[in-house]
C-alpha cells in the first residue's frame, strides 16, 4: 500500500505531530510525504530525512501558505491518484482537512485512531474514549487520522527521501485567512511535553494559578495544563485545557494540582505513563487513577515541593 | 439568509456510557438521550444570527429514529422556525449524512449550515467537512466567534496553540466549539408553542441518499482501566518518589 501522510508545519519548521502519523502509516505500507505551504522548501528537506520516508511531494504555493482547507483538500485529492491512503495527524489542521479530501474522494474517514490492526482494519476512541471501537473499512481508499498518543514518534534522522515539486489547483476563491493568534512561548507544547503541571479549580484565580503552577513547571521545565472547570473560570486561556473537548496528551509524567478528575479531564490525560495527583481531599476521583498521591492542601504543599525539588 | 442547523440525537453528556458484554455496542437502552451539546451551541448561534436580524429563518434537521422527534421540538422551543427529520433506523455515517444535508440545504438555499464540530457518540469530526467539499463550498471549523456581514462571514477559529480567523463567501458551512456561545434554556410557553411550529418527517431515500455504511464496526470494547497507585505521607516522600522517576 501506498500512503501519503500529510506534514504539518508553520512553512518554516515541520511539527513532531507529523512523527506519530509516519509510524501509523509505516504499519500500512510505504510512506510518502506531503508538504503543503508556501516558502516551505526547508520543511521538505527537514521531512525527507525522518526514516522510513520515500517521497516527499512539496506544493509551494502562496494558495497554500495558510493551509486553507478548500484550497489543500483538492491539492490532495488529485495526489490520491496515485496513493492508496491519506494519513493526518489528529491536530486542529488534519482534522480539519482530513474530512473535506474524503468526501472529495467518496470515502468514509476513520478518525483518531489508535491502532493498526490490519490493512483496512482499526481501533479508535468512541464516547469521549469510553469505550474502543475495532473499525474495518470497505472503501477502495483510506483516509486516515491519527491519535499522535498511540504511536511512537518515528526518527527525525536517517531517511533519504526524495523532493518532488508537484502544483494543484489554484486559490479556490472561497476563503481568505484574516490573522492568527498564537501564543508565543518557551514552554513545551502540551502535546509533546515529557512533564505537564496542570491545575483545577482549587487554584481560586488566575493569579493564584500563575503563582503556584508556574515556578513548579519552570523548575521541571513542564508543559502547563488546566482542567476545563479552571478554564471556564477563566484562570488560564483554552488552550490550556486538557480534556475530552480540550488536548489530548500522554506524557511521562502528569502532575494534576487541584483537580478532581472528572471524566471529561481525564478522557484527556489517562494514558500519561505516570500521573501524581496532589488534592486536599481524598475522595476525589483524581486519586483513582493516580499512580503517586498526596493528600495536602496544595497552597502549601505545592510551594514546597518546588522548593524541595 | 436561511440557516440550516442539523441536530443529533445522542446519549446525554452526563451519562457514562457501558459497553454491551457481547462487544456489540454501547448499552443506549433506558439511557437518556439528550441534543449533542455542539449542535445545542450551533442552535444558539444560529438564533443569535436571526436575533441580531442578519437571518429570516432557521430550519432545524435531524437525521436518525422517530425518536429525534424529541431533539428537533428541544430546538424549536429554542427558538427554531421548522424542523425537518430525516426517518431512519439504520445508523447513518457522516459521509452520507453529508449527503442528505447537501440535498437540503440546496434545496432550502440555506445561507449558512450551522453544526456541531463533532458528536459525542462517534466522536468523527467529520460531518460540516465533509458536506463543505460536497457543496464546493468553504467551511470555518471550530468557531469561537462567528460575524455575519453582507456576503461573507468571519469566524474566529480555535487551532492548537491559540486562536485563527478566516473569512468565508457565503453560502457557507460553520462548525461549533466549546466556548461560541452558552445555549439558553427553552421556556415553558416557549415548549408549548414549539408544539405547534411545523415538523416534516422524509426518508433519505427521497433524498437519493444510499446510506449502506462503508465501515464495519466488529467490536466494541472497554478501555484499559489504570489502578490506583500508592499516596504517600508527605512532601518528601512526594520529593522522593518524583527525583526517582528522572524528571527533577
Amino acid at each position: 500500500m501506498k500512503t501519503l501522510v500529510w506534514v504539518e508545519h508553520d512553512n518554516a519548521e515541520m511539527k513532531d505531530a507529523t512523527l506519530a502519523a509516519v509510524t501509523a502509516a509505516s504499519k500500512l505500507g510505504e510512506v510518502h510525504l506531503i508538504v503543503a505551504g508556501s516558502g516551505c522548501r526547508a520543511v521538505a528537506e527537514q521531512a525527507a530525512k525522518v526514516a522510513g520516508v520515500g517521497k516527499v511531494h512539496l506544493a509551494d504555493d502562496a494558495a497554500y501558505e495558510h493551509v486553507l482547507a478548500e484550497n489543500v483538500a483538492p491539492l490532495i485529492a488529485d495526489q490520491m491518484g496515485h496513493h492508496d491512503a491519506f494519513v493526518a495527524p489528529a491536530t486542529t489542521t488534519g482534522k480539519n482537512i482530513a474530512p473535506r479530501v474524503a468526501a472529495l474522494l467518496d470515502v468514509m474517514q476513520i478518525s483518531d485512531i489508535l491502532s493498526v490492526e490490519g490493512e483496512k482494519t482499526f481501533t479508535r476512541p468512541i464516547y469521549a474514549g469510553n469505550a474502543i471501537a475495532t473499525v474495518e473499512s470497505s472503501d477502495a481508499k483510506l483516509v486516515i487520522t491519527v491519535r499522535g498518543t498511540a504511536f511512537d514518534k518515528a526518527a527525525t534522522e536517517g531517511g533519504s527521501g526524495t523532493i518532488e515539486e508537484i502544483s494543484g489547483p489554484a486559490d479556490a476563491g472561497l476563503s481568505s485567512f484574516v490573522s492568527a493568534e498564537i501564543a508565543e512561548s518557551d514552554r513545551p507544547e502540551l502535546t509533546s511535553a515529557k512533564v505537564i503541571v496542570s491545575g483545577g479549580r482549587a487554584l481560586k484565580d488566575g493569579e493564584t494559578f500563575e503563582q503556584i503552577i508556574t515556578p513548579l513547571a519552570d523548575k521541571l521545565g513542564a508543559g502547563i495544563g488546566a482542567s476545563r472547570a479552571a478554564v471556564d473560570a477563566g484562570y488560564v486561556p483554552n488552550d490550556y485545557q486538557v480534556g475530552q473537548t480540550g488536548k489530548i496528551v500522554a506524557p511521562e509524567v502528569y502532575i494534576a494540582i487541584g483537580i478532581s478528575g472528572a471524566i471529561q479531564h481525564l478522557a484527556g490525560m489517562k494514558d500519561s505513563k505516570t500521573i501524581i495527583a496532589i488534592n486536599k481531599d481524598e475522595d476525589a476521583p483524581i486519586f483513582q487513577v493516580a499512580d503517586i498521591g498526596l493528600v495536602a492542601d496544595l497552597f502549601k504543599a505545592v510551594p514546597e515541593l518546588t522548593e524541595k525539588l | 439568509m436561511k440557516i440550516l442547523v442539523p441536530v443529533k440525537r445522542v446519549i446525554d453528556y452526563n451519562v457514562k456510557p457501558r459497553v454491551k458484554a457481547d462487544g456489540s455496542g454501547v448499552d443506549l437502552a433506558n439511557v437518556k438521550m439528550s441534543m449533542n451539546p455542539f449542535d445545542e451551541i450551533a442552535v444558539e448561534e444560529a438564533i443569535r444570527i436571526k436575533e441580531a436580524g442578519k437571518a429570516e429563518e432557521i430550519i432545524a434537521v435531524s437525521i436518525g429514529p422517530a425518536k429525534a422527534q424529541e431533539t428537533l421540538r428541544t430546538a424549536l422551543a429554542m427558538g427554531v422556525d421548522r424542523a425537518i427529520l430525516v426517518e431512519t433506523d439504520d445508523e447513518v455515517e457522516p459521509l452520507a449524512v453529508a449527503k442528505i444535508l447537501k440535498a437540503i440545504a440546496e434545496e432550502e438555499t440555506a445561507g449558512i449550515v450551522m453544526l456541531g464540530k463533532q458528536a459525542i457518540d462517534d466522536d468523527s469530526n467529520q460531518t460540516g467537512q465533509m458536506l463543505a467539499a460536497l457543496m464546493g463550498r468553504p467551511q470555518g471549523t471550530f468557531a469561537n466567534t462567528v460575524e455575519v456581514d453582507g456576503d461573507s462571514v468571519t469566524v474566529k477559529r480555535e487551532v492548537d496553540g491559540g486562536l485563527e480567523t478566516v473569512k468565508l463567501t457565503l453560502p457557507a458551512i460553520v462548525t461549533t466549539d466549546l466556548r461560541l456561545n452558552e445555549p439558553r434554556y427553552a421556556s415553558l410557553p416557549n415548549i408549548m408553542k414549539a408544539k405547534k411550529k411545523p415538523l416534516d418527517t422524509k426518508s433519505p431515500s427521497d433524498y437519493g441518499v444510499d446510506t449502506a455504511p462503508r465501515l464495519k464496526t466488529t467490536n466494541v470494547s472497554e478501555p484499559p482501566v489504570r489502578q490506583a497507585g500508592e499516596k504517600v505521607e508527605d512532601v518528601d516522600a512526594l520529593v522522593a518518589k518524583i527525583k526517582a522517576l528522572g524528571i527533577a
